[in-house]
């Protein structure tokens, strides 16, 4: 693996590759002393552009627990501020020796360009509302851990995973329709239509307005969170109605069936998108994303940087 | 028997168990019983070793907790090689404290068990840590000894030594395979 830019660039092989060696730094996350030497001497840079707290800190502890050098550069406060563009920064920083890459961007496709300016590997940490592909992971790892648990088959072929929300703004689901392309799971997206993105027809998934309709028979339901800035935007009349037709209410959690996982990548807006029955109900694996979140990016550090690469 | 070109068996099923039943009684003359014993096999031929070991062991004295260790993210040879797969560390209970046997099947340059020792590290602090190999091929690049060794087999720099075991191969067999006949 050269890059991680997006959950299409992965296959199937590789995927469980990923997720295998994440399991295993997992238990490397359950140790008293979490600290391995695989990527000893090796230097990642984490450049966010946009705020972010859970992705930024999982990937520098992945790193930082593997012994890389780990370094955290911000939008603001850099060279970019000054008005150095994004190409310049890069290349001097790739000039500095540095292994790895992990870049957050506003901008859809930023990150895909910058990873062909530099000699070290990019890692995609979320980029405009294109991708989030290590998103992806942590999620089909902590499926794939809940169907283990739950003694449903192992595997995600045939199993049906519900996406409910703001598609039109996430890039969690892009790379979650991605990544279960590859692996085989069912992709129900449902959203009101005025939240659905341009040429969704095309992306090879059912879509439905109608949550209650999908209920009974799903696997996994991942709730997206309502970002409050959109609550403003005309895409949908007001918090409470959005709650009533697409929130995960106490009273749909009951329809489910009772080996489904409740999971959301955070954070959430209890009360809108889910309700505090469903986040804290025993099927939740809320938390069990957020601690897969490192494990995964363990995996992908090592994937990229463990052996040989192509890159410096 | 798999004697194909040079390779010659040098011990068949029935010397392998011996050898094992040999060193447990070893490990329980110098550890003064089965306290605080805990075997760690270096995976992949360390493991059943470990185990064999462990139901010997437990038949001459008392159980004793077998683990696993995997030592991909210990190699010094990491970053040279294409990215390899890394597999479970299983280890029971905790490391402090406790007398660990590190179990492999061949001691060769002894750069294997430097990386264990180094993640055993990461795993706590062991009382004490003794090395068990079922073959001293020699050969040394660091200066490790074994403490529990079922045969020394002094070879040239061009044999390999292969223990195939019935867990992982589907045969007991240690083998000396020339380079020129393997």
């Amino acid at each position: 693996m050269r890059h991680l830019l997006s959950a299409a660039d992965l296959s199937r092989d590789e995927v469980v590759s990923l997720l295998d060696v994440a399991e295993e730094m997992h238990e490397v996350q359950r140790r008293p002393i979490k600290k391995i030497p695989a990527l000893r001497g090796r230097t990642i840079i984490n450049m966010f552009f946009e705020d972010s707290t859970r992705t930024r800190s999982s990937f520098e502890i992945a790193g930082k627990w593997m012994s890389a050098d780990t370094i955290n550069v911000s939008g603001k406060g850099s060279s970019v501020s000054k008005g150095e563009s994004l190409r310049d920064t890069m290349m001097t920083l790739d000039a500095m020796g540095v292994d790895c890459f992990v870049i957050r961007h506003g901008s859809s496709g930023a990150v895909a360009q910058a990873a062909g300016w530099v000699k070290a590997h990019v890692v995609n940490a979320g980029d405009g509302q294109h991708e989030h592909p290590t998103q992806a992971l942590l999620d089909a790892y902590t499926m794939r851990r809940h169907f283990r648990d739950q003694r449903l088959a192992e595997g995600f072929a045939g199993k049906r995973i519900a996406i409910v929300g703001d598609l039109l703004h996430s890039r969690v689901v892009r790379s979650n329709v991605l990544l279960q392309r590859t692996l085989g799971g069912q992709v129900t997206l449902v959203a009101p239509p005025t939240l659905l993105p341009t040429g969704v027809e095309r992306w090879g998934v059912n879509v439905t307005s109608d949550f209650d309709s999908v209920l009974e028979r799903a696997d996994v339901v991942m709730m997206l969170r309502v970002q409050r800035e959109r609550m403003s935007g005309g895409f949908f009349p007001t918090a409470r109605e959005y709650a009533t037709d697409y929130g995960l209410t106490p009273q749909r959690l009951a329809r489910l069936k009772p080996t489904a996982a409740i999971m959301h990548p955070g954070p959430m807006n209890r009360g809108v998108e889910i309700s505090s029955e469903a986040a804290d109900a025993a099927s939740s694996r809320v938390l069990d994303q957020v601690s897969a979140g490192v494990a995964v990016r363990m995996s992908v550090l090592y994937h990229l940087l463990g052996g040989e690469g192509e890159a410096r | 028997m798999s004697a194909a070109g040079d390779s010659r068996v040098i011990w068949d099923s029935d010397d392998i168990s011996r050898a094992l039943k040999r060193i447990a009684h070893h490990i329980l003359e110098s550890n003064k019983g089965g306290d605080d014993l805990l075997l760690l096999g270096i995976r992949t031929r360390g493991v059943p070793l470990a185990h064999r070991l462990g139901a010997a062991i437990a038949q001459a004295e008392a159980d004793v907790p077998v683990g696993e260790l995997d030592i991909t993210m210990y190699r010094d040879d990491l970053r040279r090689n294409p990215t390899r797969a890394v597999g479970p560390t299983r280890v029971p209970v905790s490391v402090d404290g406790r007398t660990v046997v590190l179990v492999d099947d061949v001691l060769f340059s002894g750069r294997t068990i430097a990386a264990a020792m180094e993640a055993l590290k990461d795993l706590g602090r062991p009382k004490a840590i003794r090395l068990a190999v079922l073959i001293d091929r020699g050969r040394r690049e660091l200066p490790i000894q074994a403490d529990y060794v079922g045969k020394d087999l002094p070879t040239a720099p061009d044999e390999h030594v292969r223990v195939t075991l019935a867990e992982t191969d589907g045969e007991d067999l240690v083998t000396i395979v020339s380079a020129k006949g393997a």
